[in-house]
C-alpha cells in the first residue's frame, strides 16, 4: 500500500517551531481525541465558530485532528450583524485560507422586527440573536453535534458541564439529567432530534488558551491587540466608537486611547480595556498579572443572577 | 461591568487588602502534565472550603468573581473572607438546597504545576459522582474533621477511590485549630488512615494537618500554629505528585477513525493507550489478529519517529489490511486479551441498576459491542467486604460482573492499563450510561474445554498464516486457538520433538 501523503494536503511543517510543554501537549491531545470521537459518531457534527480567541483555538485543533485530511465538517457562525467589522474581515480570510465548509447565519428576524441591543436590551437581543439563532441554524442544517469552544473556568454553571453536553430536541440542557462521563469514553448514543453539544476545550483556562495561541502562532483578530481607538464610555464599560449605528447619548463623547478587547462579541455589548499590549508577549504579560477575569466584559453574564445558567438551560451555547 | 459592581471591586479592594495580592505569579513553562486529583469528604468536613482556600491563595479567583461572591453570600466569616462554597456550587438548584449535586471541575496553577480537581459531594447516594470524578484522577485527597476523625465514609470513599485505581493518597486533617493543634490527635488518626490504606493496597500516603478556612498547611504553612509539623503543605505534595502513565506496558492504538483525503494514503487515527511506537514495529491488528508493520507516525506538525502513551497520531501501515474504527492496533509481542468471557468490577450509576441477562451496549475506547453483565457480588462500602449477590445490581452499587459478548472483545486488565481495561455501558433504550467497569481478568474457555479434544498443530509460512487469521471464521473462533511465532528452524525442531515422543 503506497503511504505518500497526497501533495495537495501537505503543509509545511514548522520544524524550528518551540515544541510544546507537557501541559499543553496534553490539552491538546485531549482536544484532539474528542474531535475525531465526534467526527466518527456522529452523522452531521458541525463547528461552532464564533471568530473570538477561542474559537481560533478549536480551529486549528480542529485541523491538527484530521491532518492530513480537510476538516470534516462545516463551520457555522451564528452571528447577530452586530459584530466587529474587524471580525468579519478576519472570518472571511480564515474561511479562505484554510478552505473550509462555511455557514453563516442571523436570525431573520432581527432584521424583521428591527432587534438591536439598544432598543430590546441586552438580555433579550441575546436571546433572539444568539440563543435562537443557534436553534434555528442547527434546526436548519439538521446537526447531530456541534463543537463549541467553551471551558470548564469560565463561569460556574460550565464548571459542571460534561465533554458531551447533551440536548433535547428542543436544545435545552438539563444539569440534572446529565450523563456520567468517566475516563475518556463519551456516550454518544442519541435518539433521531436529540443531539450533543462537545467541548474539546473543556480543560483549558485562559492563559492555557494564550499560551497557546503563542507557541502554535495562530492568527487572531487584531481587535485583541492595543491600538489608538474612537471609544465611548457607557454603564462602566469602554464601547469602541467606529460603527455609524452607536449614536452618541447625551453627555457622551467619543474619546481616543489605546484600548484592546480580552474577549470579542457584540460591539455594543462588549467592553474594552485600556491597555498598551501590542503584541501577544505583552498580552500574556498583562494576563499574569490581571485581577479581573475575562467575562467582566460581558454584559450578558451578569444579567441577573445565574443568568448564564438560564441561557444553558434554554439552548444557549 | 456596572457602575455599582465596579465599586464593589474597588472596594473589595481596599477592603481586604490581603484577600488580593497584587501580581498574580508569573507562570512558567510547565515541565509536567497537570495533575488531575479529586477531594473527598462531606459538607461538614470543609470540603469546600478546602477547595475555595486552594483557588483564592494561589489566585485562581478573579476581582470580579469574588465581587459577586461578595454580593450573593452577603455576610463573611470572621476571617474576612466570603463564604467560598458560594464559589463553587455553580448551578442555582444547589445553591438553594444547599448542598453539591454532582461533579464539577476546577482549575488552579502554582508556578510549578496546574492542577484539575474533580469536586465530588460526599453524601452517601453519590457514590456514582465520586466514582466519575476517580475514574480519571491521579491523586485522592481525603478529608476528615479532626474532631471526628476517620468516619464510615471515609473508608467508603478511600475503597472507591483505590477501586478506580488511585495510588496516592493525601489525608487532610482539617479544622485542626478546633482541637487546639493536638499532635497526638493528628498521629491517632494518621496511624488508623494508614491501617485502612494499607488493607485497600494503597502504599503512598502523605497526612497533613490543616485548617482549610485559616489557609495553613494548604498552600501556605502553618508553622505559626504547629511548629511540630515539619512536612509539606498540601499544595507542595501536589507539585510532586506522579501523573500516571501507560507508557511501560505493551503499545495499544484504539481506531478512532480512517483517515482517506486521497486514494494513495490510509492512515489510522487514535490515542496512543499505552505504549510506545516507532516505524518499523511490527503490529497486530485485533480482533481480526492480522499482522502488519509501522511505516509512517504522522501529525499535524511533522513525521515523528515514535509516539508514546497520550499521543494523539496518525498511523501508516505498510500493507492493505481490513482496520475500521473499534480495532486495537497493539504490539506483537505484548498483546491484550482477546475474548468473549470477561469479569469486571462495576459502578452502577443509574437508578435501575445493573439488570442479570439483560443486554447493554459497552463501549471501551472507541470499540462498541453488545453485551451481557451478570452481577457475581457486591462490595459492602461499610466493611471492605465482599458478598454474594447474583440479582439486580443497585444504583450506587460496586459489584463483580460476568460480561459475555457476541463477538470477541478486547482489554487489558484495569490494573495494568487504565484505558484499554476501562468500559461504560449504555442502556439501549434510554441511551443513558448506567454502569462504568474495570476489567479484571479474562475468563478462559479453553480451560472449560475437554482434555481429549483433538487438536492440530499447524506449522505455516508467516503470511499464509495472517491471510488465514484475517478470515472471517478464523477471527470467530480465535479464541480457542494458541499462537505462537517462531523461525522456521524453531518449528521443524518442535515437529521433529513431537516425532520423537509419537
Amino acid at each position: 500500500m503506497p503511504s505518500t501523503l497526497p501533495e495537495t494536503e501537505l503543509h509545511n511543517p514548522q520544524t524550528t517551531k518551540t515544541p510544546l510543554d507537557p501541559h499543553l501537549k496534553a490539552l491538546e491531545n485531549e482536544a484532539i481525541h474528542i474531535f475525531r470521537e465526534v467526527a466518527a459518531e456522529f452523522e452531521k457534527p458541525v463547528m461552532l465558530y464564533s471568530v473570538g480567541k477561542d474559537s481560533s483555538v478549536l480551529l486549528h485543533l480542529a485541523r491538527k485532528a484530521f491532518y492530513p485530511g480537510r476538516v470534516p465538517f462545516p463551520l457555522l457562525h451564528v452571528n447577530t450583524g452586530w459584530k466587529f467589522a474587524e471580525m468579519i474581515a478576519f472570518r472571511n480570510d480564515i474561511v479562505k485560507k484554510y478552505d473550509l465548509d462555511f455557514i453563516e447565519h442571523i436570525n431573520p428576524r432581527g432584521k424583521a422586527e428591527n432587534v438591536t441591543p439598544f432598543t430590546h436590551g441586552s438580555a433579550l437581543f441575546t436571546d433572539i440573536m444568539k440563543t435562537e439563532g443557534l436553534r434555528q441554524a442547527l434546526d436548519a442544517g439538521g446537526f447531530d453535534a456541534a463543537f463549541g469552544g467553551a471551558r470548564r473556568d469560565e463561569e460556574a454553571s460550565r464548571a459542571k458541564e460534561r465533554i458531551y453536553s447533551f440536548r433535547t430536541p428542543e436544545h435545552r440542557w438539563d444539569p440534572r439529567a446529565q450523563r456520567p462521563e468517566l475516563w475518556n469514553i463519551y456516550n454518544g448514543m442519541i435518539r433521531k432530534g436529540e443531539s450533543v453539544r462537545a467541548f474539546p476545550l473543556s480543560n483549558w483556562t485562559e492563559v492555557d488558551i494564550w499560551r497557546y495561541i503563542q507557541v502554535e502562532d495562530i492568527p487572531l483578530v487584531p481587535l485583541y491587540y492595543a491600538k489608538e481607538r474612537p471609544y465611548v464610555e457607557r454603564d462602566g464599560m469602554m464601547i469602541l466608537a467606529e460603527d455609524p449605528r452607536l449614536e452618541l447619548l447625551p453627555g457622551e463623547t467619543v474619546q481616543h486611547g489605546s484600548i484592546r478587547f480580552r474577549t470579542l462579541g457584540d460591539f455594543p455589548l462588549t467592553g474594552a480595556i485600556p491597555s498598551q499590549a501590542t503584541n501577544l508577549e505583552e498580552v500574556i504579560a498583562e494576563l499574569e498579572i490581571a485581577t479581573v477575569s475575562e467575562r467582566q466584559g460581558r454584559a450578558i453574564d451578569r444579567d441577573q443572577s445565574g443568568s448564564m445558567e438560564k441561557k444553558k438551560r434554554e439552548g444557549y451555547f | 461591568m456596572t457602575v455599582s459592581a465596579i465599586a464593589q471591586a474597588a472596594e473589595s479592594k481596599t477592603g481586604t487588602v490581603t484577600a488580593f495580592p497584587a501580581a498574580e505569579a508569573a507562570r512558567a513553562v510547565r515541565d509536567t502534565r497537570p495533575l488531575r486529583l479529586i477531594t473527598c469528604g462531606s459538607v461538614d468536613d470543609g470540603k469546600s472550603t478546602l477547595i475555595g482556600r486552594l483557588l483564592w491563595d494561589t489566585k485562581a479567583v478573579k476581582e470580579d468573581q469574588a465581587a459577586t461572591l461578595r454580593r450573593d453570600s452577603g455576610k463573611q466569616n470572621d476571617l474576612g473572607l466570603p463564604d467560598f462554597a458560594l464559589l463553587l456550587d455553580g448551578l442555582q438548584a444547589e445553591r438553594e438546597q444547599g448542598i453539591t449535586i454532582d461533579v464539577a471541575y476546577r482549575y488552579f496553577a502554582t508556578d510549578k504545576r496546574s492542577f484539575i480537581v474533580a469536586d465530588t459531594p460526599g453524601h452517601e447516594q453519590y457514590t456514582r459522582n465520586m466514582a466519575t470524578g476517580a475514574s480519571t484522577a491521579d491523586l485522592a485527597v481525603l478529608l476528615v474533621d479532626a474532631r471526628t476523625g476517620l468516619l464510615e465514609q471515609t473508608r467508603r470513599h478511600a475503597t472507591i477511590a483505590s477501586l478506580m485505581g488511585i495510588k496516592q493518597f493525601v489525608l487532610a486533617v482539617n479544622k485542626f485549630d478546633l482541637v487546639g493543634y493536638d499532635r497526638a490527635r493528628f498521629d491517632q488518626i494518621t496511624h488508623e488512615f494508614r491501617e485502612l490504606a494499607l488493607s485497600l493496597g494503597v502504599r503512598q500516603i502523605t497526612a497533613i494537618p490543616m485548617s482549610a478556612l485559616k489557609g495553613e498547611n494548604v498552600v501556605y504553612d502553618g508553622k505559626a500554629s504547629m511548629p511540630w509539623y515539619e512536612g509539606q503543605t498540601l499544595v507542595e505534595v501536589l507539585e510532586l505528585a506522579t501523573v500516571r502513565s501507560a507508557q511501560t506496558v505493551g503499545f495499544r492504538l484504539p481506531v478512532q477513525r480512517v483517515s482517506r483525503p486521497g486514494e494513495s494514503f490510509r492512515g489510522y487515527q487514535g490515542t496512543v493507550a499505552g505504549g510506545s511506537v516507532k516505524p518499523g514495529d511490527s503490529v497486530v491488528i485485533l480482533p481480526s489478529g492480522m499482522v502488519a508493520n509501522v511505516t509512517k507516525i504522522i501529525t499535524f506538525d511533522l513525521v515523528r519517529n515514535a509516539a508514546v502513551a497520550g499521543d494523539a497520531i496518525t498511523l501508516v501501515l505498510d500493507r492493505q489490511v481490513d482496520v475500521s474504527r473499534g480495532d486495537m492496533i497493539v504490539s506483537i509481542d505484548s498483546q491484550p486479551q482477546v475474548g468473549l468471557d470477561f469479569d469486571a468490577q462495576l459502578v452502577a450509576l443509574q437508578a435501575e441498576g445493573i439488570q442479570p441477562g439483560r443486554r447493554y451496549w459497552l463501549k471501551s475506547g472507541s470499540r462498541r459491542q453488545r453485551v451481557t453483565a451478570n452481577p457475581v457480588s457486591q462490595l459492602d462500602l461499610k466493611t471492605g467486604s465482599w458478598t454474594q449477590r447474583t440479582g439486580l445490581l443497585p444504583m450506587n452499587g460496586i459489584g463483580k460482573v460476568h460480561l459475555s459478548f457476541d463477538e470477541n472483545a478486547v482489554f487489558d486488565a484495569y490494573e495494568q492499563n487504565r484505558t484499554t481495561g476501562a468500559f461504560i455501558l449504555i442502556d439501549p433504550d434510554t441511551n443513558n450510561t448506567v454502569a462504568g467497569g474495570m476489567i479484571t481478568a479474562k475468563r478462559s474457555s479453553l480451560t472449560d474445554l475437554r482434555s481429549d479434544e483433538a487438536r492440530v498443530i499447524l506449522s505455516l509460512p508467516a503470511d499464509l498464516a495472517d491471510q488465514l487469521m484475517a478470515t472471517e471464521l478464523f477471527s470467530r473462533r480465535r479464541d480457542e486457538t494458541d499462537l505462537r511465532r517462531m523461525t522456521s528452524g524453531e518449528a521443524s525442531q518442535i515437529f521433529k520433538d513431537a516425532a520423537v515422543d509419537i
